[in-house]
């Protein structure tokens, strides 16, 4: 394997790695569960795109063509990731007009 | 492989670490059960990039279906958690 692919594919690790932890701070520190729900859609998407393009890099440096099987996982990421963001937040949205706390203001301003 | 990709890789995996644990203060803290149920989701997802690091440190294309069930189980179990929340019941 040559050294350039090495470097790049540590470069994308940690790279994914911050933004990683990033997410996860997100989800720790922010106040409220609308704002939360943000935060690890950076780790759904962003960081497993950087983590592919590092093992398309490792897999295809070895020298036995391109590997691109990698891309099934973003694939299936890139379909489930909103279909749960969006039926959790119906979920949440319930739950609070259900409990009686105050919701988040619609987008369209009515008259 | 060569110090530079094991020390990075090694790095990734500490830092995998640490935002599952702030996943995992969430999940245990977590005010409400949506809270809960996003952290979790976000755990399943950690869980997946670190198979997928593990397959650059072991350099074996095995871990990728270890990944894509993961994903998909994870898709499954926040869906049917999410679905328990909003009506009581799964169908």
């Amino acid at each position: 394997m040559p050294p350039i692919a090495e470097i790049v594919v540590a470069v994308l690790l940690l790279g994914s790695g911050v933004v990683v932890l990033v997410a996860a701070l997100g989800l720790w520190r922010l106040p409220d569960f609308f704002l939360r729900m943000h935060a690890p859609a950076l780790a759904s998407t962003l960081g497993a795109w950087i983590v592919t393009f590092a093992s398309i890099v490792h897999f295809s440096a070895r020298g036995s063509g391109l590997a691109l099987h990698v891309w099934l996982v973003i694939i299936v990421l890139s379909i489930t990731a909103p279909v749960t963001t969006i039926v959790l937040a119906r979920a949440a949205l319930f739950r609070r007009r259900q409990a009686g706390d105050p919701l988040p203001a619609p987008l369209q301003r009515r008259r | 492989m060569s110090d530079v990709l094991s020390l990075a890789i090694t790095a990734t995996l500490i830092l995998y670490a640490a935002a599952m644990g702030l996943g995992m203060a969430r999940l245990f803290r977590g005010p409400s059960a949506q809270d809960r149920v996003l952290a979790m989701d976000f755990i399943y997802i950690v869980g997946m990039l670190v198979m997928l690091v593990l397959a650059i440190r072991y350099d074996s294309e095995m871990y990728f279906e270890g990944a894509l069930v993961m994903v998909l189980f994870g898709f499954v179990g926040s869906v049917a958690m999410a679905k328990f929340l909003l009506r009581g019941e799964v169908i």
